[in-house]
C-alpha cells in the first residue's frame, strides 16, 4: 500500500538495518547514481541503496566540498558524514557528474573506504560506447566477485535481472495509470513510491508494488479532470515537500523526468545472451541524462512525446541550484516546450525548498495555464 | 632588503608573443587562405585534425581573452557577457564558455572583425561542460559537431586493473578512427596521415619538453615565475601540435638551463616558494606581483603544469617526471593507427589535469605533495574557482591534507574569466595576511 511506501522512504534506514539483520550473511551498499548497474550486485547478493540527501540544513560538508558544487551533492555527503549510513559496506557510483562525483571522491576518503567506480561513458548515441561499457562491467562483476569471495553466476544474474526487470514494469504500470482523466495517485504519492523502491530490496518492492496495484488503485480517484496537469523535468528530485504544495492547488502532477523517478527504471534489460552486454544496452538505451545528451539532442522529441502521451499543460523545470549539465539544457529545453505551445516554469532548487516563494511562481503558472484554457 | 639573485629577461619572451598573435591571426584568416577551421577545447585531442591543413580556435584561452576585456575595454566586456546571460546560460556556467557564447551571439572576434565563421566542431567530453559547450556552438552556428568522450585514467594511487585501462585506450583509439572518417566526410578533404603522425609527434614533444622546463623550476631561485610561465604554457594549450611551438619549447628549455646554471632568477629577492591551483583569475594577476614584494615566487601549479605538460608517473620513487617522446622510447609511429594509439595513451597517462577533472581524492593530493616536495614549496595558495568546477575538484581535501602535514595553505574565492564575482581587495588582504603567517614582510611596497 502506499502508507508503506511513506513509511519507507521516511524509514530508509531503519529498513536497510533490519535487511540486513535478516541477512546477517550479505552485504548493503550504497551508491550515487542511477547509471549504477545493480543488478551485478544483486546477483552478488549484495542489497544495492540510494545515497539521497535529507532536505535538511547541514553544516558538516563545508571542509571537503566547494560551495560552488551543486546542493544535492552536499547533501548526500552530508548524510555521510552525519554517519547515516553507517551500515554500508560499499559505497559505489557510474561516472555522475563532477558534483556528485567529487561527493564519491570525499565520501570514500572520509566515510567508506571499499568502493566501487564505473566509468559510465557520455558518448552513449555511439555505437562505441557498448563494447566499452561491457568490459568495463565484466571488470565490475570481477571486482564484486573478489570482495564477496564467490563466483557470480550466469544463473545468479538472470534472476538479478528478472526482479529487476519486474520491478521496472510494476513502476510504469502505475506511470500509465496517470495517464486518466481522473489520476488514481497524486505526484507526490508517486514520488513516494518510485523514490521508495530505490531502498528496498526488489523483491519486497515487488510484492508491495503488486498490492498496491490491485488493492489500492483500481478504481481509486485522487484528482479529477479538472486539475490541471503537469509534468516535472529535472535531476535527482524527492522533494515531497514541493509536490504536495503544487498538488494543494487544483494541480496534478501526471509525469516526470527525473533520475530519481521514470529515468531511474523506464526501459528493461532487454534479453540477450551475453548478460553484462544487456544491462550495458539497457543503461544506454534509457532516457538520457543531459550530461549524456549530445551530440544530438534525442532528450527534446523524448521529453516532448511524455508531456503528450501524459496530456500535460505545464512544465517545472527543477533545477538543483549550480547542476551544470542540467543548466546547459535548459535554454533548448525552455524554447522547444515554447515552440511547442506548452509553457514552462523554471525553478532552482537548495537544499531545503522556499516553499513560501515558489507558491507564489507556481499559482502564477497555474493561472496563466487557465487563462490559455479560456483563450 | 637587497637583491638576492641576478635577473634578466627571458630573450625568448618575444617570439612566444609572435607565435601565439600568429596563431589568432591565422585563425582569422583560414578561411580565406582556404583552411579548415574548427573549434574546440584544449583537452580535445588537438593533434587529430593536423591530417588537414587547419586551424583551430581553442575555446579556453579565447575566454580567458575575453575576460582581460575588463581591463582594457570594459564596456566590450559587459556587452558579451551580458549577451551569453540575455540568451539564458546561467551566471554560474564555466566562465570561459559564456564568454566564448557571448561573442559567438555578438558576431564579435575580439581580435578584429567577426566571429570565425567554423567548419564543424571537436570536442572531448573530459568535463561535463565543454560537450555540451560545442553542442550549443554548433546549433547557434549549425554546424556539425563531433564529440569524444574521453574517459581519464584514475591516478595512480587507485590501482585502476590493466583490463580497464586497455578499455580505456581502446575505446579512445576506436573514436579517433570513427571521428577521421567523419571529418573527410564533413569537410569533403582526403586526411593526410603523415601530417597527421607528425601531429602526433609534436604533440608529445611539446608537452614533454614543457615538463622539463616546469622541473627545471625545482631549482633555487626559480627561473621562471607564475606569470612568466602562465605566458608560456599558453603555446601548448593553443597548438602543442604546431612545429613553431615545438621548436619554441626547445629553446625555451635551452634558456631555462642557462639561467638555472648562471642562476638568474625570476624574482631577485626569492626568498619563499608557493605553488597554486586552478587557473588564476586572468584579468587579475596582479596578485603575483604583491607575492613578489614579499619575496615569494609563485613556481608553478597543478593546473600550467598539468594542461601542457606530459608527465609520467616513476611507481619506484612515487612522483612524476616529464614523459618520454616517441624518439626517446625508440618508437617509430608509421601508420595512421600507430600515432591514434600513441595519442590515446599519451592523452591517458600523461595528462595530469584531464583525471584531475573526473578523479579528484588521493591521487591529486599526492600530486600537489609531490609538487610541495620536489619544488621546495613553503605555501600553498588555491583559487576557489567559481567559472571552473573540474579545476577546483577536489580542492577542499587538498587543502585540509596540506594543513594536516602543516604546510601553509591559504584559499580565495574568485572566477578565472568572470571579473564581477572577484574581490581583489579582498584576496590582497588575505595574501597578506598569509604572508604574516609564513612569518614574511613586505620588501618594497607594491604598487598597482
Amino acid at each position: 500500500m502506499i502508507k508503506d511506501f511513506v513509511d519507507i522512504y521516511e524509514k530508509r534506514h531503519e529498513y536497510a538495518k533490519a535487511w540486513k539483520e535478516k541477512n546477517p550473511d550479505k552485504k548493503v551498499m550504497g551508491y550515487m547514481c542511477s547509471y549504477f548497474p545493480e543488478e551485478i550486485f544483486y546477483a552478488g547478493g549484495i542489497l544495492p541503496v540510494r545515497i539521497l540527501g535529507s532536505h535538511q540544513p547541514q553544516n558538516v560538508t563545508e571542509p571537503y566540498i566547494f560551495g560552488m558544487y551543486c546542493p544535492f551533492s552536499r547533501d548526500v555527503l552530508a548524510q555521510g558524514l552525519l554517519g547515516r549510513y553507517d551500515y554500508i559496506d560499499a559505497v559505489g557510483t557510474a561516472y555522475p557528474c563532477m558534483h556528485l562525483g567529487q561527493a564519491f571522491d570525499s565520501w570514500t576518503m572520509h566515510v567508506t573506504q571499499k568502493s566501487f567506480y564505473i566509468d559510465m561513458p557520455n558518448r552513449v548515441q555511439s555505437p562505441l560506447s557498448l563494447p566499452f561499457l561491457t568490459g568495463r562491467l565484466e571488470e565490475t562483476k570481477r571486482e564484486v566477485e573478489e570482495w564477496i569471495g564467490r563466483e557470480i553466476t550466469h544463473a545468479n544474474l538472470q534472476d538479478a535481472i528478472d526482479i529487476y526487470n519486474e520491478n521496472r514494469s510494476l513502476l510504469r504500470q502505475i506511470y500509465m495509470t496517470r495517464k486518466a482523466d481522473d489520476v488514481p495517485l497524486t505526484g507526490t504519492e508517486c514520488m513516494y513510491i518510485t523514490a521508495a523502491n530505490l531502498f528496498m530490496d526488489k523483491k519486497d518492492a515487488n510484492a508491495l508494488l503488486k498490492d498496491t496495484i490491485a488493492n489500492e488503485l483500481t478504481g481509486r480517484k485522487v484528482k479529477s479532470s479538472d486539475d490541471t496537469r503537469l509534468m516535472i523535468v529535472g535531476s535527482e528530485n524527492d522533494d515531497i515537500g514541493f509536490m504536495n504544495m503544487v498538488e494543494e492547488f487544483k494541480a496534478v502532477i501526471v509525469m516526470d523526468d527525473h533520475c530519481t523517478g521514470s529515468r531511474y527504471f523506464w526501459n528493461p534489460v532487454e534479453p540477450q545472451e551475453n548478460l553484462i552486454q544487456a544491462i550495458a544496452q539497457r543503461q544506454i538505451d534509457r532516457p538520457i541524462c543531459p550530461q549524456r545528451d549530445y551530440p544530438e539532442r534525442r532528450r527534446l522529441p523524448y521529453l516532448l512525446h511524455l508531456a503528450q502521451e501524459w496530456r500535460v499543460k505545464g512544465v517545472i523545470i527543477l533545477q538543483q541550484k549550480f547542476c551544470d549539465p542540467h543548466e546547459l539544457d535548459k535554454v533548448a529545453i525552455v524554447n522547444w516546450f515554447k515552440e511547442h505551445g506548452i509553457d514552462t516554469l523554471y525553478l532552482e532548487l537548495d537544499i531545503t525548498v522556499p516553499l513560501g516563494p515558489f507558491k507564489i511562481r507556481v499559482e502564477a503558472l497555474l493561472e496563466t495555464l487557465r487563462e490559455d484554457d479560456i483563450w | 632588503m637587497e637583491k638576492k639573485y641576478k635577473t634578466a629577461p627571458f630573450r625568448c619572451w618575444d617570439k612566444a608573443k609572435t607565435i601565439r598573435m600568429n596563431i589568432y591571426r591565422e585563425i582569422a584568416e583560414a578561411k580565406d587562405k582556404g583552411r579548415v577551421l574548427l573549434g574546440g577545447g584544449a583537452e580535445s585531442l588537438i593533434a587529430l585534425p593536423t591530417g588537414f591543413d587547419h586551424n583551430i580556435l581553442v575555446g579556453e584561452p579565447y575566454g580567458a581573452s575575453i575576460s582581460y576585456l575588463y581591463r582594457e575595454n570594459p564596456d566590450l566586456y559587459f556587452q558579451i557577457v551580458e549577451a551569453a546571460e540575455h540568451a539564458g546560460y546561467p551566471r554560474d556556467l564555466c566562465a570561459y564558455m559564456r564568454n566564448y557564447l557571448g561573442s559567438l551571439i555578438l558576431d564579435k572576434y575580439i581580435f578584429g572583425g567577426h566571429f570565425p565563421k567554423l567548419d564543424f566542431c571537436l570536442q572531448s567530453g573530459f568535463c561535463d561542460t565543454h560537450s555540451k559547450w560545442y553542442q550549443i556552438v554548433s546549433e547557434i552556428e549549425k554546424i556539425p559537431y563531433f564529440s569524444l568522450d574521453l574517459v581519464p585514467f584514475d591516478w595512480e594511487i587507485a590501482g585502476e586493473s590493466e583490463k580497464t585501462k586497455q578499455l580505456k585506450r581502446d575505446y579512445i583509439v576506436n573514436q579517433i578512427h570513427e571521428a577521421i572518417v567523419w571529418m573527410e566526410k564533413t569537410t569533403g578533404r582526403t586526411f593526410d596521415d603523415e601530417k597527421f603522425i607528425q601531429g602526433v609527434i609534436n604533440e608529445s614533444e611539446s608537452t614533454s619538453t614543457w615538463a622539463k622546463v616546469c622541473m627545471l623550476n625545482r631549482a633555487i631561485p626559480a627561473p621562471l615565475d607564475e606569470k612568466t610561465i602562465l605566458s608560456f604554457y599558453i603555446l601548448a594549450v593553443l597548438g602543442r601540435p604546431r612545429q613553431d611551438v615545438v621548436d619554441f619549447y626547445r629553446e625555451l628549455l635551452a634558456e631555462t638551463e642557462e639561467r638555472v646554471e648562471n642562476q638568474i632568477a625570476a624574482n631577485p629577492y626569492e626568498r619563499a616558494r608557493v605553488i597554486t591551483d586552478s587557473q588564476p583569475p586572468w584579468f587579475a594577476l596582479d596578485f603575483f606581483r604583491l607575492l613578489e614584494s614579499y619575496g615569494v615566487v609563485s613556481v608553478g601549479a597543478h593546473y600550467s603544469f598539468g594542461l601542457s605538460g606530459g608527465w609520467e608517473y616513476d611507481p619506484e620513487e612515487k612522483t612524476w617526471n616529464a614523459a618520454k617522446t616517441p624518439k626517446e622510447r625508440g618508437v617509430e609511429l608509421k601508420t595512421r593507427d600507430d600515432a591514434a594509439r600513441w595519442l590515446a595513451n599519451w592523452w591517458l597517462s600523461t595528462g595530469t589535469v584531464c583525471r584531475g577533472v573526473r578523479h579528484s581524492g588521493a591521487g591529486k593530493i599526492q600530486r600537489v605533495k609531490d609538487m610541495v616536495d620536489k619544488w621546495h614549496v613553503d605555501g600553498v595558495i588555491l583559487h576557489l574557482n567559481r567559472g571552473c568546477e573540474g579545476t577546483s575538484l577536489g580542492q577542499m581535501d587538498i587543502v585540509s591534507s596540506l594543513l594536516k602535514d602543516g604546510i601553509p595553505t591559504m584559499t580565495f574565492e574568485g572566477n578565472h574569466a568572470d571579473p564581477r564575482e572577484y574581490d581583489e581587495k579582498r584576496t590582497f588582504a588575505r595574501i597578506e595576511s598569509f604572508m604574516e603567517t609564513m612569518g614574511l614582510k613586505q620588501i618594497y611596497e607594491f604598487k598597482k
